[in-house]
């Protein structure tokens, strides 16, 4: 039996790929939310970057 | 024909077979519990972070279902409550399984570290290990205590959503687990009283199997003797107030006069009626929970907007 393009399993194949590409964007949507959220309330988001950094070096005093 | 159906039994489970090995039934208790320690708790959580806590929490959660769905395979096939979920109907591999629930385990943990604080993600991995090693793996099917300790696991997630806030324990978090944890045993066993040939098909050792019906309906009642404290305890912390302890009052007299009856019955007379008080007493505990979390939620709403002029109780 040759299996046609329409064929149950197909529908199934695509409904699972839906599926987790949906998880995936709601995922990516969520970190980047949390990322807004974590930026906005500030924070120590800022480390070494082998640049001199007054504010670093006043508090390594 | 015969290799689409081989197809079938290999891994070409919908996206919704994925979906029922993370029990979204027990996902759900565990999002509205976690959300309630959540919200109670003292310290306010940025929105975003709340949300994206509780989904963590939910899929450590739905990770700790796959991983007991790919150990009990075995016995689900036995049981009949059990024998449509998705590997004894052969749609997903046990494989697939577990390799879902340990990356979901991973994801969800490290995610919560991220998101909230790492106290509360090592606490979820606890949590995991708890369900799936400590409860399916060796007591469910080693003591009739099984329920007992196991329920541990289904107590954590208030916990869990305090702790995100806080970042650690407190009596009030104690006291939440605490209600879930003495909770379970009444209704599991109200529910194995009148499903028993089910565990005993798949020698699951639970009480009524090892000590009979009538030991049964004693815990049952002990059990619910000493619930009750404990969700009246919880009034008196910095969660509880009037609203609390008014429903926990009535949730309470009218949960003991359920364990009471069932106490007092013997199976002649429970097979006589279809076991109708043992089922609407595990109707009635669904209730009961449902309605203590939802009411430390209205004290909290209550607290936020100063309602009754109270700050504290």
């Amino acid at each position: 039996m040759t299996l046609s393009r329409d064929h149950e399993l197909h529908k199934r194949r695509a409904g699972r790929n839906i599926g987790l590409a949906l998880v995936l964007v709601a995922f990516i949507a969520l970190v980047f939310g949390l990322t807004v959220a974590k930026v906005q309330r500030g924070g120590m988001i800022e480390a070494f970057d082998h640049t001199f950094r007054p504010g670093l070096a006043e508090r390594a005093e | 024909m015969s290799d689409i159906r081989a197809n079938e039994m290999t891994g070409e489970a919908g996206f919704g077979d994925y979906v029922a090995l993370l029990k979204p039934r027990v996902m759900s208790l565990v999002v509205f519990t976690a959300l309630v320690g959540l919200l109670v708790a003292p310290v306010s959580v940025h929105p975003m972070v709340a949300l994206a806590s509780i989904l963590f929490i939910a899929l450590g959660a739905g990770a700790s279902g796959a991983l007991n769905m790919w150990w009990d395979a075995d016995i689900d096939q036995v049981m009949r409550r059990t024998r449509s979920r998705p590997i004894p109907a052969g749609k997903v591999e046990p494989g697939e399984a577990l390799g879902l629930g340990i990356a979901l385990s991973g994801i969800s943990v490290i995610m919560l570290g991220l998101a909230a604080n790492w106290f509360s993600a090592a606490f979820l991995a606890f949590t995991i290990f708890f369900y799936a090693v400590i409860y399916s793996m060796w007591l469910k099917r080693s003591t009739p205590q099984n329920i007992v300790i196991g329920g541990a696991a289904g107590a954590f997630p208030p916990m869990i959503g305090w702790a995100v806030a806080t970042g650690g324990i407190g009596i009030e978090s104690v006291l939440m687990f605490a209600l879930i944890f003495m909770w379970t045993p009444p209704h599991f066993w109200a529910l194995a009283l009148f499903m028993n040939d089910d565990y005993s098909r798949a020698r699951i050792p639970m009480l009524t199997v090892t000590h009979g019906r009538a030991a049964t309906r004693r815990h049952v009642l002990a059990y619910t003797v000493l619930l009750a404290p404990v969700a009246l305890g919880a009034g008196f912390t910095s969660i509880g107030g009037p609203v609390y302890l008014a429903a926990a009052l009535v949730l309470n007299a009218l949960f003991l006069r359920g364990a009471v009856a069932i106490w007092r019955r013997d199976e002649t007379v429970a097979e006589a009626d279809g076991y109708a008080v043992e089922k609407r007493f595990f109707r009635f505990s669904l209730l009961y929970l449902f309605l203590h979390f939802g009411a430390l939620l209205a004290e909290a709403g209550l607290r936020a907007f100063g309602v009754f002029g109270y700050a504290g109780w």
